[in-house]
């Protein structure tokens, strides 16, 4: 018996190979590199150094931080406005149309998220089809320009990430003791205090997590700035595939990317400590 | 006053869903239009798909993103389930830690998984191309099996297994004729789901491809970058097509375990 029981311990082998080599392996790395110092051209030397994380202090590269950040603190509260009365209806839907709204909601998950966007340019640009519309209809007499600007940014990340926003608010308001309302009602709560004391409390767990799900992203997803703000809006993600790329400046992509994983694991720690729960809502 | 409320929060919840599929009629639609570069609808025209079908370089694409969603799905599927079975049985310390580690693929922001890919590759001197996106892809194919798998492995009877080694089955035994047609619906809808997003993805492959291999998803984003062709169109539209074909067939095999 002892001996087949070794024998089942060979079973995990491939799986612990492959995460050490493929996953453990290369994020080790990018914390070496984010200490390395770039070599004119190509290539690094191992002279350790902090001028790779000094210089995300530089003007330039600070502004695109917090250009970066601005536009994920304004995507997110804009998914929040939109996502959480999402979640919260449907959460109060009969089951047979819950089912129903989350097959429409998850279908469009499905589809690749560029054609998605794509279908945004085919709408937005300036012979697209909402011109088209605005112009037949006499409210304007030129066609306007939407695309490529920082509305048209915002409203792609709204896109894409609205859905992740509303299923942990589902998630969260789908698990709600309505009778607890109803009490806060009954004792004489307004609707307005029975939401913010009792409603809002409870789904707080599925709208922080909505948030990080939504935040998170919004400062990497870089081919949504490229396709719909052209070049004017820079992510941290578009700085990082710039300078993996075009930059050739690995050691700064590295200290780049370190300081945005930093930043990701801390506002889930915080979430952790706040909700007092381990896994994000609505997340699988 | 209830009822009002009630057709609110429908009205509501259809203008938002309306929002979701808004450009995605739109780019079907226009797929379909006689116009060249306008949004003008000059009649009903199925060329661009003639077009699209025969260039060449669309089928080299395609045939890459399909050996290449094949192939890491199979090895994540291997790799997932025999690891997913294996993590149920040993009593290492560390199996809690490279359970976590393991999911970390599809945790971090996929920006950084692509650079450090590319980092970790070019320092191998991985030469770029199929290898170098199987790997990648396999190791965010892995959490998806990985955590379909334990799930089905939690909600089965340890007895099953016993009762085959008890009478005399060896490990490898048990495992193809008890353990492995237990969690195979668990398999296929993970391997289904891995498969979908290596063909979804885009950030990842944009950095490990090399210069010269093309997948689907990043054809099309080179070409968005052009602006807007009917072709591009079509090509979005047959995709589309082939995800909800996909998906149809996940569902007839998530019935077809359920039924068992």
């Amino acid at each position: 018996m002892k001996k087949k029981k070794d024998l089942w311990s060979f079973t995990v082998l491939p799986l612990y190979l492959f995460t050490l080599v493929f996953v453990v392996g290369p994020l080790i790395y990018m914390v070496a590199l984010s200490f390395a110092t770039n070599r004119e051209g190509y290539g690094v030397d191992w002279h350790l150094t902090l001028e790779n994380y000094r210089r995300i202090a530089d003007p330039v590269y600070l502004d695109t931080f917090s250009q970066s950040l601005r536009l994920a603190f304004t995507s997110t509260l804009s998914i929040m406005l939109i996502g959480y009365p999402f979640g919260y209806f449907m959460a109060k839907l009969s089951s047979k149309w819950k089912s129903r709204v989350m097959m429409f909601l998850m279908l469009p998950f499905w589809i690749n998220s560029l054609i998605r966007l794509y279908g945004w340019i085919v709408i937005l640009q300036t012979k697209g089809v909402l011109n088209d519309i605005l112009l037949r209809l006499g409210i304007i007499e030129d066609p306007l320009k939407m695309l490529y600007s920082y509305p048209s940014v915002l409203l792609g990340m709204i896109y894409t990430l609205l859905p992740f926003m509303i299923l942990s608010v589902y998630s969260s308001a789908e698990k709600l003791d309505w009778s607890l309302v109803e009490a806060a009602r009954d004792l004489g709560a307004g609707a307005v205090q029975a939401f913010f004391t009792v409603t809002l409390k409870m789904t707080l767990p599925g709208l922080l997590s909505g948030m990080i799900l939504t935040f998170i992203p919004s400062m990497g997803l870089f081919f949504i700035a490229d396709i719909l703000g052209g070049n004017k809006i820079v992510l941290v993600g578009s700085l990082i595939q710039d300078q993996m790329t075009r930059g050739s400046n690995w050691p700064f992509a590295a200290a780049l990317a370190v300081s945005l994983t930093v930043l990701t694991t801390l506002i889930i720690y915080l979430y952790r400590r706040i909700t007092h729960t381990s896994e994000l809502e609505g997340l699988y | 006053m209830s009822r009002n409320k009630s057709k609110l929060a429908g009205i509501y919840l259809g203008l938002v869903l309306a929002f979701i599929y808004l450009p995605i009629v739109c780019v079907v639609v226009y797929s379909f239009n006689e116009a060249k570069s306008t949004a003008l609808w000059r009649g009903f025209s199925l060329q661009w798909y003639q077009a699209l079908f025969q260039d060449p370089d669309i089928w080299e694409a395609l045939k890459n993103s399909l050996v290449l969603g094949g192939l890491s799905c199979l090895a994540a599927a291997v790799i997932g389930t025999v690891g997913a079975v294996g993590l149920m049985k040993v009593k290492f310390r560390s199996k809690g830690v490279m359970e976590y580690i393991a999911t970390l693929p599809i945790m971090i922001p996929e920006i950084i998984l692509g650079m450090v890919f590319m980092a970790f590759f070019a320092v191998l001197s991985l030469p770029f191309g199929m290898v170098t996106l199987v790997i990648a892809h396999t190791a965010f194919c892995i959490p998806y099996i990985l955590m379909m798998v334990k799930a089905r492995m939690a909600g089965m009877d340890p007895a099953l297994e016993e009762a085959a080694m008890d009478l005399g089955a060896t490990p490898a035994r048990t495992f193809f004729d008890v353990t492995l047609p237990l969690v195979m619906p668990a398999v296929l809808s993970g391997a289904m789901l891995a498969f979908a997003m290596s063909l979804d993805d885009v950030v990842i492959s944009i950095f490990v491809n090399g210069p010269r291999l093309n997948t689907l998803p990043v054809k099309v984003y080179t070409q968005i970058k052009f602006g807007v062709t009917p072709e591009i169109n079509a090509l979005c539209t047959v995709m589309l097509a082939v995800t909800v074909l996909l998906l149809a067939i996940k569902r007839a095999i998530e019935k077809g375990g359920n039924v068992k």
